[in-house]
């Protein structure tokens, strides 16, 4: 019979909700029982839900949520070693739309496997797209069955992975480099963590079949050091791989040799614009360089180079194995496969969600993500991380595809998927977003250096009630310029924020200009506390809690609010029993 | 070399494969604007000036970067241009200290200039600026960052022409600055103060010291010559005003450095009017030199001379001529003690 | 130089041996630099790890004066690993036998004995040298300035000449030289030996060809080397010295000999534009005009011939040095009539066949590089292509020799000399710039930190330095720069001056004298 196994969620979302002292609850519970396997496992997607653990019983899979310490008892005793199903505890059914409306072909593994044991990735059909392409397919062959699948790079720009590497395969060059972009820089956003730290002989698999694919016999994985989860386990992936003939010397007696180092970056966002990261790898300043010549022609070294992201890479295997024209049979036409996105923001159900290319945005939040806490309304989302776009509620059933995106100015991006309800002000937004990409330039070239800067201080004019009618034509001119004129990808897509927002929220700007408001109540400089009168008891509640001192009055004496002592903290609002206190 | 064909602002351009379109630009005399452009350095694609629209996709593109390709089509002013060019100077001008009527570069400004050309008054982004406190430390140039364009010129040549890698850009965004290594004075950096970053620096940034209120640029007369420091023989460009020279500069466009210099050849000059120098003839008299006038000096030596040439004969006579003297000096020179002193005692410290 | 500058950055391999190019010929360094940037392989030989041996793939420590033994060492491994040229050897040289014969004994071992650099590295040099298709060569007074010099640069001959290495672009025996127009000098017949060109006194044609263009001439017995008319000074055979823009005080060795030679005169005259050393010492001093104020030409080490213009004039007071030298002639009764530098150029290029092609229109734009012997000849980029100027190369078989004055018990220390990049030679002209002397004021003695620890010498402490010629006092500066038992000093510092130290003693051919090698003792100041 098998052995029933138990799949605790250790990557860096379970670790921090509390994964450690669960999985050291479960050893504790499990000792001395035989038939059970205890395993950790990569983040199943199920963030909001953490800590996680799924149950493998009998052929039959049930996901735990919520788990701690003081539940571990029980379910061992009901779930494990019983055979009962804890149905309140269950994080989610397979037949419920947060799953049913996944499909899962990049994280087909993770959540599911012990990403440290390398015979799970074998039994699941690991290496064996690699033992195809070196053993069945020439590299051109390898090559086309890329450009068949449809795969576009899943980093940012979308463009053609087979044609990206016929071109490197093209470029002539004894020496030749593949390159994996793992900095995933992006605020919020940890697909490619979770493809790192749950499954990650795809990726060392996928930039092998690179490697075949365009003559190169070495490869680097550029990892942000923040990421000591994911880099320890590649590590150990490399040292499996290696040990099995999978990596290094003469693979699979092919003769095809293929060496791969990890290098850690210090975590600048610009080191994720491939020209940057080479410099990065080649111990210079990370600054990006004009592109023509790509780096299929001059790379790392000036060699010849192929760059992709982990989601591209993590792909490759299963397309090889399972064919391109299977790939490409999921999505849309000009957008095949799936796409993984990170689900934050204003949304029941924050998480990992992998979906096929072509869903509405409306079934990604309202199926998947369970809709908007609290029953407000959804206002917008932002697509494409700090370089990407705000997509209003009238374009909800917009499908998601790279050219639709790009249509109604937002990017598909590395993927994160940001949600944002009425109280979020658009201005805020916007600011919140340049103002990282302000920081975050490199300041090579002058329109994202000073650029980004001037219309940074333009927004926080705007949000302080300081703005001026022309300031929004300057933004627009301002944003298309440095959208035109950047050196980098970092430059061209920073205004995409502001433009985006401007694009379908200018009525929101306007109102912070003309009349000092802030319709979503989010720019405390624009907010007024004011006690209503009517509905005010004199409790003197507020006055006590009040920090700075900002309300006066004894009690059953009139209360006032200071304006120029409120510091709009809300504890007043938040403590007034009556609800006689408001923001305006 | 294989030729390919461009049209710039509806002109037909022949140009070598290879070249950017900056450099088809300048082949046919069209001037598109560049700051962080310099021919001795690498390209960096920074100041994004040189912009010009590509007819065919709409876009703008970089000259200076882009390699022309066969049947580009390009215009050099077009109003989108124009907009780009404008903005970028704007934002320029806005971390610039606008203070050129005590900038030594004031009229010999490419920041200037093309801000002129693009009309612009003054930034439209009266925002933050970065400032920096006058670097003066160093007896060579002034360092005046509140100036500073980053184009990068100063660091490329510091990194490519004496490879000293004394500067490099430092932090991010709006807040990066040209520095030293942890910001150590230039004199404990390896700067070896060559003067590539101040010869290339398009704006007052980098200021030699002499060179301070010495005179206008337009006032200043360039004359080429020849470096007269060490055997490699720079040319170089004296500044002279009012008679003085008050600079120097590489020449850029021919051998042997094509423009580069040590800081002897940039810096080393102001001896030419060191008060030092010798204005009168001297004769010893009673032991000590005094000063004499030219016929006393010239006819006593001539006649000593000649005393000890007709007492002795040439081989008690002797002459050192000079590894610092013009060719035609040392020609008249051994030519004169060959003749006139009749001796073949003539040499030079060839030897040290 | 018999090639160019701008091929050094072409050189697939690059040998800088005795050169502190980075110091002393900083824009050359810069192509060097830019050539090790872009591929090419340095080799550097030098007793000091200057800067280039930073950029090198082989760096060589060898003892100073060495210079033979390495470099022999280098050819018997191309000899013995057949690296070297058989056809360049067979067509255009001739000794080889010689050189076979004096090297034989030159194994790694006994190079490696004699120069105390490991024997992989010579070995490694030599194939590196040898294997690529061009090796430049570049030198400076590091080579020359023992009492073998001549047979160092033989040698390097012989190095260059077995591999092929001469009369082909990108390679090359290049000696970079110190002064601006040391090779203008040298050019135009500023030696004792020759005429404009080159052109041999004692040479019946040559001789016939002058007579004939200056009317009377001094017989065919070349005349005496500075250092020979010092001695003739002192021991009274030359009576009286006309110098113009030298300053022998402070660039000869054993200045306290040279300033007795010197005042043993009856009568000095000195032309410079500053009272030098040797000027104070003069009977009339004569002002001239620095290099801003005179129209001519130099000539820089790559015999490129290169305008010089006036772009003020003399200081008042002052004259250019041709109008001087004019005027004496004048008053000694030869009534020359030049009315520009430019028609003293004419007559010298009709004289002088290698500058025959050369006129100020044409260096206008661009100077020309000699040998231009008509109008339309481009000037020649490098020497010796197809034929050197004696017909067959010659192969010099050299024996190590020691240099004459190494260090003893009682001066237990090896000084060598040279420049500092802020300076320049006796220091007259640069420290009295403000920025180079504010940058670098005074001299500070090179020591090896062991050194300084053992004599109790901390950074700016001073320091008496004697040999048995004289002593000086001066900062120490401990690097590890030098190595053990050997310091570094420059020359442009008066008060401080390192040839009050050196030896006089001279190579037997060229006459330079030895400053690079001499025993000191040295003691930390009261």
């Amino acid at each position: 019979m098998e052995p029933t196994r138990v799949l605790v969620g250790m990557g860096t979302c379970g670790i921090a909700a509390g994964a450690r002292k669960v999985m050291e609850a479960f050893e504790k519970g499990l000792e001395g029982i035989e038939g059970v396997e205890l395993l950790p496992t990569g983040c199943v997607g199920l963030c909001e839900k953490e800590v996680v653990a799924e149950v493998q019983k009998n052929g039959d899979k049930t996901i735990y949520g919520d788990l701690t310490t003081e539940k571990v008892e029980r379910l061992i005793e009901e779930a494990i070693l019983g055979g009962d199903v804890i149905e309140e505890w269950i994080a989610a059914r397979p037949e419920e739309p947060i799953l049913a409306k996944q499909e899962r072909i990049v994280l087909e593994n993770c959540g599911h496997i012990n990403p440290e044991n390398m015979e799970e990735y074998l039994e699941r059909g690991g290496y064996k797209g690699l033992e195809k392409a070196l053993k069945e397919m020439s590299p051109d062959q390898v090559v086309e069955e890329v450009k068949i699948s449809g795969l576009r790079g899943r980093g940012g720009g979308g463009f053609p992975a087979g044609l990206k590497w016929q071109f490197a395969r093209e470029a002539p060059g004894e020496k030749k480099y593949v390159v994996c972009n793992a900095d995933e820089g992006d605020p919020g956003a940890f697909m490619d963590r979770s493809i790192k730290e749950g499954d990650p002989h795809a990726l060392l698999e996928g930039m092998l079949i690179c490697g075949y694919a365009i003559g190169s016999d070495e490869g680097y994985i550029y990892v942000r050091a923040e990421y000591p989860l994911a880099i320890k386990r590649l590590k150990i992936a490399m040292q499996q791989a290696e040990k099995s003939g999978y990596l290094g010397e003469n693979i699979l007696g092919t003769g095809f040799n293929f060496k791969l180092k990890i290098k850690e970056g210090a975590g600048a966002f610009v080191c994720g614009e491939e020209t940057a990261l080479l410099a990065s790898i080649e111990g210079r300043m990370g600054r990006p360089r004009p592109r023509p010549p790509y780096p299929a022609t001059r790379g790392l070294w000036n060699k010849p180079t192929n760059i992709n992201n982990v989601e591209t890479y993590a792909n490759i295997p299963r397309i090889i194995s399972r064919g391109g024209e299977k790939f490409a049979g999921i999505g849309t036409e000009k957008s095949t496969g799936t796409k993984v996105f990170a689900l934050t923001g204003k949304i029941n159900n924050t998480g990992l969600i992998e979906v096929p290319m072509g869903i509405s945005i409306r079934e990604i939040i309202y199926d998947i993500g369970g809709g908007i806490p609290d029953g407000r309304e959804f206002k917008a989302v932002q697509i494409g991380g700090p370089s990407g776009g705000c997509i209003p509620a009238h374009l909800l059933d917009l499908p998601i595809d790279y050219d639709s995106l790009v249509e109604s100015g937002a990017i598909m991006g590395s993927g994160g998927l940001v949600t944002m309800d009425e109280e979020t002000c658009m201005v805020d937004v916007a600011w919140f977003f340049l103002n990282f990409t302000q920081k975050e330039s490199c300041g090579k070239c002058t329109p994202c250096r000073e650029g980004t800067k001037r219309m940074l201080e333009i927004l926080e004019r705007i949000k302080a009630g300081r703005g001026e009618p022309e300031d929004i034509e300057k933004l627009k001119f301002l944003g298309r310029n440095i959208v035109d004129t950047s050196l980098c990808g970092l430059g061209q897509t920073a205004p995409n924020p502001v433009l985006s927002t401007l694009r379908f929220f200018e009525d929101e700007y306007m109102a912070h200009i003309e009349e000092q408001s802030c319709p979503a109540g989010a720019c405390t400089d624009l907010l007024r506390y004011e006690i209503v009168q009517e509905d005010c008891k004199r409790c003197s509640i507020c006055v006590k809690v009040c920090p700075a001192n900002a309300i006066s009055g004894k009690p059953k004496e009139k209360h006032l609010i200071n304006q120029d002592l409120c510091t709009k903290c809300n504890a007043c609002l938040e403590k007034c029993p009556f609800d006689a206190i408001v923001k305006k | 070399m294989a030729q390919i064909t461009v049209k710039i602002n509806g002109q037909e351009v022949k140009i070598d494969r290879g070249k950017s379109l900056l450099q088809a630009c300048e082949q046919i005399g069209v001037d598109v604007p560049t700051l962080c452009y310099h021919p001795r350095v690498a390209i960096a694609g920074a100041c994004r000036l040189c912009m010009v629209e590509d007819k065919k996709s709409g876009q703008l593109v970089a000259s200076c970067t882009l390699e022309a390709d066969e049947g580009m089509e390009i215009e050099t002013e077009s109003p989108r241009v124009v907009e780009a060019r404008k903005l970028v100077l704007d934002l320029l001008l806005a971390s610039h200290d606008v203070d050129c009527f005590a900038c030594e570069r004031n009229g010999n400004c490419r920041l200037q200039d093309y801000a002129y050309r693009y009309e612009i008054e003054r930034t439209s982004f009266p925002g933050e600026r970065r400032e920096f406190p006058l670097d003066n430390q160093n007896p060579f140039f002034e360092r005046d960052y509140n100036r500073c364009i980053q184009c990068g010129l100063c660091v490329r040549a510091c990194h490519e022409i004496p490879q000293a890698g004394a500067i490099d850009f430092a932090n991010r965004g709006f807040s990066s600055e040209i520095a030293t290594p942890f910001n150590v004075p230039l004199e404990e950096s390896t700067c070896v103060f060559c003067g590539m970053c101040v010869e290339l620096c398009p704006v007052g940034a980098l200021v030699p010291k002499l060179d301070r209120f010495t005179g206008r640029p337009w006032e200043l007369e360039k004359v080429k010559t020849t470096c007269a420091y060490c055997g490699v023989g720079c040319q170089i460009e004296l500044n002279i005003n009012d008679g003085r020279v008050v600079g120097i500069n590489g020449y850029e466009d021919c051998k042997p450095n094509y423009g580069d210099l040590c800081v002897k050849g940039k810096f080393g000059w102001d001896y030419i009017h060191h008060p030092d120098r010798l204005t009168s003839p001297l004769i010893r008299k009673e032991g000590k030199l005094v000063p004499a006038t030219w016929e006393e000096a010239l006819d006593y030596t001539a006649q000593r001379l000649k005393e000890i040439k007709e007492g002795f004969g040439g081989e008690a006579l002797g002459g050192l001529t000079s590894a610092k003297c013009t060719n035609e000096e040392n020609y008249l020179f051994q030519k004169f003690v060959r003749t006139a002193l009749a001796t073949h005692n003539i040499d030079h410290c060839a030897r040290l | 130089m018999t090639n160019s500058i701008a091929e050094i950055e072409q050189a697939p391999v690059i040998f800088i041996i005795g050169s502190n190019t980075t110091e002393a010929h900083p824009v050359i360094s810069y192509r060097v630099k830019k050539a090790a940037r872009e591929g090419s392989k340095i080799i550097v030989a030098d007793p000091r790890m200057i800067e280039l041996a930073e950029y090198a793939d082989i760096w060589m420590q060898h003892r100073p004066g060495t210079d033979v033994a390495l470099l022999n060492g280098m050819v018997h491994i191309i000899l013995k690993e057949g690296l070297w040229d058989r056809k360049f050897v067979e067509e255009r040289t001739e000794g080889f036998d010689e050189l076979q014969e004096a090297v034989a004994k030159f194994t790694p071992e006994l190079a490696s004995k004699i120069t105390g650099v490991p024997e992989e590295k010579i070995i490694e040099a030599a194939r590196l040298y040898a294997e690529a298709d061009a090796s430049a060569i570049l030198y400076a007074m590091g080579i020359t300035q023992h009492i073998s010099g001549t047979d160092n640069v033989l040698t390097l001959a012989n190095l260059a000449m077995l591999t092929g290495n001469l009369g082909k672009p990108n390679a090359g025996v290049n000696p970079l030289r110190g002064q601006n127009n040391v090779q203008g000098a040298c050019d135009m017949g500023g030696l004792p030996n020759v005429y404009p060109g080159y052109q041999k006194v004692g040479d019946p044609e040559v001789a016939e060809k002058f007579a004939k263009a200056w009317g009377e001439i001094p017989g065919e017995t070349p005349g005496l080397t500075m250092m020979e008319m010092m001695e003739a000074a002192e021991n009274g055979k030359i009576k009286a010295l006309y110098i113009m823009g030298e300053n022998p005080v402070l660039s000869e060795p054993d200045s306290n000999h040279s300033k007795k030679a010197l005042s043993s005169l009856d009568f000095l005259v000195v032309q410079d534009i500053f009272l030098s050393e040797t000027a104070e010492l003069a009977d009339v001093v004569l002002p001239g005009a620095s290099f801003a104020e005179k129209e001519g030409t130099f000539t820089n080490t790559e015999r490129r011939v290169q305008r010089v213009r006036r772009g003020i004039n003399p200081l008042a007071g002052s004259r250019a040095d041709w109008e001087i030298i004019l005027e004496l002639a004048h008053r000694l009764g030869y009534k020359w009539d030049y009315q520009s530098p430019e028609e003293i150029f004419k007559e010298m290029t009709e004289l002088t066949p290698s500058y025959r092609g050369i006129e100020y229109g044409r260096i206008e734009k661009e100077g020309l590089q000699w040998p231009c012997p008509g109008r339309d000849h481009p000037g020649t980029k490098f020497l010796h292509e197809g034929e050197f100027p004696r017909g067959k190369g010659k192969f010099h078989g050299i024996d190590f020799i020691p240099p004459a004055e190494l260090p003893d018990e009682e001066y237990p220390f090896l000084l060598t000399t040279g420049r500092k990049l802020a300076h320049y030679h006796t220091g007259t002209l640069s420290r009295r710039s403000s920025g180079l002397s504010g940058i670098d004021p005074e001299e500070m003695v090179e020591i090896n930190p062991n050194d300084a620890e053992r004599l109790g010498l901390e950074k700016g402490d001073l320091m008496v330095i004697a040999s048995r010629r004289g002593e000086v006092t001066a900062r120490a500066n401990p690097t590890e720069r030098v190595p053990e038992k050997v310091i570094f000093m420059t020359f442009h510092f008066s008060e401080s001056a390192a040839n009050v130290l050196t030896n006089p003693v001279l190579d037997p051919v060229a006459k330079i004298p030895e400053f690079k090698v001499c025993g000191v003792k040295i003691k930390k100041a009261e």
